[in-house]
């Protein structure tokens, strides 16, 4: 083999690696995206069934309520037009409180019920989770238009 | 009357700025020595104004002045005076001002220690740095001045963030910020090449030592702030992909590549372009990860939105640098010759696939970061990438990098030969391969992943030892001896690898060997986990300076004799009304025992979260070896010694050249 076809020939096995590896990357990326709803877009049906994805809104006020264990907790959470009850198992956020802005990650039963992995509140008090807060926006201003 | 002298400092220090980067840069393009002569004292001058500004601050800060409305926001009359000081920079106005302290910290010190280069690079230098801190000032006086007043003055302040009254948070913001400021003088050494059209390998050496320490600094900040998440949310995890982690880790990656490539710049010519591309890179995703995480822009897009000239002028800002910079690149690169061929199997092979690893995984990161940002500014959507995707990519895109770690340091410049590798490490490789698939079946389920990560992470240990082996071997003398006569710079190649073995195996069984539960526990109540005994004996209250806490004591027992005396805490803190969890850790050096309280329950009973995290102080030792590596290859000796004698070489050469 000359030189120049062994030159060539590493040129392409790189670029064949390099494919081969973004197209990887890329399905990673595609599969592992997290989309997010609202608890409106949820009841119209827009939300995936088998896949996980977020919901946002505020906690309703009185709905936070606790099974026996302890550790398996019930709420409501609402972007003040429509809400959805969400259960998780496990130790909530410093930050979770009723009536404060709240994100969840999890999948919806076939009978309407969120089941979270994950709760996530952030880092501090007087800020709202952008998702939770541009979801009440959303829902505050179809209501606005349906009027 | 304090805080607008703060004020005024910025504003001569602006005007000082401008100054240091007008008149050298023409003195040099012209060869005036006059002009050029004005970029020392300008710079220190600068300097000398900025720490007064950050002075007046920290001062408004100590003494509570709650007129200031950056102090009434961010501290609080009972905040102990340590985070009084380190409140300074706890806010976005004050971390911009940290950041433009540091980086008239930086140039000063390149002011200092250039006595033995010409006078046009360092005017240069100089004079590119001034322009970053002309846009750092102008952007905190335009638009995030940390000195304006309110008025009618709060009776007290809203208490700075709870999550950074913590130690790890006095080091960790300086730490980070001295690893992203340091790139700029590894990045303005390259523009000034750019600038002087002196493509000679000259500027690779000046600007390694200073790139190096950057990257130590960085490589310690993170590792801190990685210590911090673990000790202080409370949920003992110690890496989230999380945008404001990706932001310090995506410079951390193209700083790693440019230290590799400058390398081989310095000795052998060759990757120059490539080196300068890097500097820029490093530079750029530095400013990048800072506006990121103090713009607001992560927590929310909104925050642009309602201060747009916030926004603007940071996105005009980033245009102009990383644009700016760019196209001098096209313009200039062309001319650069580069140095010594080389074959496929040779160090500079080597090192340039790693150079290529490190971009792609970078790539990997700033896709995942930046592409949520993105659909959500464009209005497409609210998505979120979480730590699954970079698990996924992120491990497979690293792991030929780990395993090529061992072999370079091993292979000659230009031509080396495979057969003779081979002999050489079949030892190394076999052991690897034994502990690899060994270690894992002790455990119950062989998982590939352990499998892997225990054998990159044995194989670079064992290279490590191959190395010093083979340069000790023809040296005479006793061990010791032998080994404190190697250079620095060896040693610290060495030990940052070694540092990389470390947190390898270190991730590695964490990740998939650690333990958790959940568990609502009672007085008196005991729950068993991973071979360790934990009863809760209850919670009391107790006060705090500006908090009060809710501890709870829990004693871990293994085979009936106890090990730790652990004390949980769950604070409300006066000011904001803010809980917060402070985990209890009992560490050592194979396994730490983690303790954390939720949320009180029923009849004294509370949610307890407890954990087995086996080999996590490795993770952390390794990022501190990474560090001590950076820091000996910085001070090898012959930075310091025959610097002058390599300038003297490199230019008589160059005037043999023409």
């Amino acid at each position: 083999m000359k030189s120049r076809h062994k030159k060539l020939l590493f040129i392409v096995l790189g670029l064949c690696g390099v494919g081969i590896a973004a197209a990887l990357i890329l399905n990673a990326f595609q599969s592992n995206l997290v989309f997010f709803f609202t608890p409106t877009q949820v009841e119209k049906g827009e939300a995936p069934t088998g896949r996980a994805f977020r919901i946002g809104g505020l906690v309703e006020k009185g709905s936070l309520r606790r099974d026996a264990d302890g550790l398996t907790s019930h709420f409501v959470v609402t972007d003040t037009v429509k809400s959805m009850n969400v259960a998780y198992k496990g130790i909530l956020p410093d930050l979770f409180k009723e009536g404060k802005g709240v994100v969840a990650e999890g999948r919806l039963g076939a009978d309407g019920r969120f089941t979270a992995t994950q709760v996530l509140a952030k880092h501090d008090e007087n800020y709202m989770p952008p998702e939770a807060a541009s979801a009440i926006e959303k829902a505050q201003r179809a209501k606005t238009l349906v009027k | 009357m304090i805080p607008e002298l703060g004020n005024f400092a910025l504003i001569v220090a602006l005007l000082l700025a401008l100054i240091q980067s007008i008149l050298p840069l023409i003195g040099a393009h012209r060869g005036n020595a006059t002009l050029m002569a004005v970029a020392r004292p300008a710079a220190q001058g600068q300097f000398a104004f900025v720490a007064i500004a950050f002075g007046c601050l920290a001062y408004s800060f100590i003494s509570h002045d709650f007129s200031v409305i950056n102090v009434a926001h961010n501290s609080f009359s009972q905040l102990p005076k340590i985070y009084c000081l380190t409140a300074t920079w706890g806010s976005h106005e004050g971390s911009i001002l940290l950041w433009a302290l540091i980086l008239g910290f930086w140039t000063t010190a390149v002011t200092v220690f250039s006595r033995h280069l010409p006078d046009e690079m360092v005017s240069r230098v100089v004079g590119v740095m001034g322009l970053i801190s002309v846009g750092f000032l102008a952007f905190m006086l335009i638009t995030s001045n940390p000195f304006l007043r309110q008025f009618p003055i709060p009776a007290d302040g809203n208490d700075l963030n709870p999550l950074l009254q913590d130690p790890g948070m006095v080091m960790h913001p300086p730490m980070l910020y001295m690893g992203y400021v340091g790139f700029s003088v590894a990045f303005a050494f390259a523009i000034a090449a750019l600038l002087s059209g002196k493509m000679d390998a000259a500027w690779a050496r000046w600007s390694r030592p200073w790139t190096t320490v950057a990257w130590m600094f960085l490589s310690g900040g993170i590792t801190l702030g990685s210590w911090w998440a673990y000790k202080e949310l409370g949920w003992g995890g110690w890496w989230f992909w999380d945008p404001t982690e990706n932001a310090s880790f995506m410079p951390w990656l193209a700083g790693t590549a440019l230290i590799h490539s400058l390398a081989v710049t310095e000795k052998r010519g060759a990757f120059k372009a490539w080196t300068v591309l890097m500097a820029i890179a490093a530079f750029s995703l530095s400013l990048l990860g800072t506006f990121l995480v103090r713009s607001g822009v992560l927590s929310s897009i909104h925050a642009f939105a309602t201060d747009p000239a916030r926004g603007v002028f940071i996105l005009g800002f980033l245009g102009v640098v990383i644009g700016g910079s760019l196209a001098l690149f096209a313009w200039r690169a062309p001319r650069m010759l580069s140095g010594g061929g080389f074959t496929w199997f040779s160090r500079e092979a080597l090192l340039l696939a790693n150079n290529v690893i490190l971009l792609a995984a970078l790539g990997t990161v700033l896709l995942g970061t930046l592409y949520p940002l993105l659909m959500d500014t464009l209005g497409l959507g609210k998505i979120s990438v979480g730590p699954p995707y970079f698990n996924a990519v992120f491990v497979p895109v690293m792991a030929p990098a780990f395993f090529l770690m061992g072999v370079g340091p091993l292979l000659r410049w230009k031509q080396a030969s495979l057969p003779d590798l081979a002999t050489r490490l079949k030892w190394a490789l076999a052991i690897s391969l034994a502990v690899g698939l060994i270690v894992p079946l002790t455990q119950k389920g062989f998982n590939v992943w352990v499998s892997l990560g225990l054998m990159l992470s044995t194989w670079i240990a064992l290279t490590v030892i191959e190395g010093f082996r083979e340069r000790l071997k023809h040296s005479q003398g006793g061990l010791f001896g032998r080994l404190s006569g190697l250079p620095r710079s060896y040693w610290g190649m060495q030990i940052a690898h070694f540092g990389i073995a470390l947190g390898v195996a270190g991730i590695t069984v964490v990740a998939n060997y650690q333990t958790e539960r959940d568990v609502k526990m009672s007085p008196g109540e005991h729950v068993e986990l991973a071979g360790y005994s934990f009863v809760f004996q209850g919670v009391s209250q107790v006060p705090g300076p500006n908090y009060v806490a809710a501890r709870g004591e829990i004693e871990v027992s293994r085979n009936g004799s106890r090990v730790a005396l652990l004390y949980p805490e769950k604070r409300t803190y006066n000011a904001s009304g803010m809980p917060m969890t402070e985990a209890a850790i009992d560490p050592n050096f194979l396994r730490d025992i983690y303790v954390s309280l939720g949320e009180p329950l029923d009849g004294g009973a509370w949610a307890v979260r407890v954990y087995y995290k086996p080999f996590i102080n490795w993770l952390w030792l390794g990022g501190a070896l990474l560090a001590l590596g950076g820091f000996l290859a910085a001070s090898d000796r012959r930075y310091r010694l025959s610097l002058r004698k390599a300038v003297a070489s490199v230019y008589a050469q160059a005037g043999a050249r023409a």
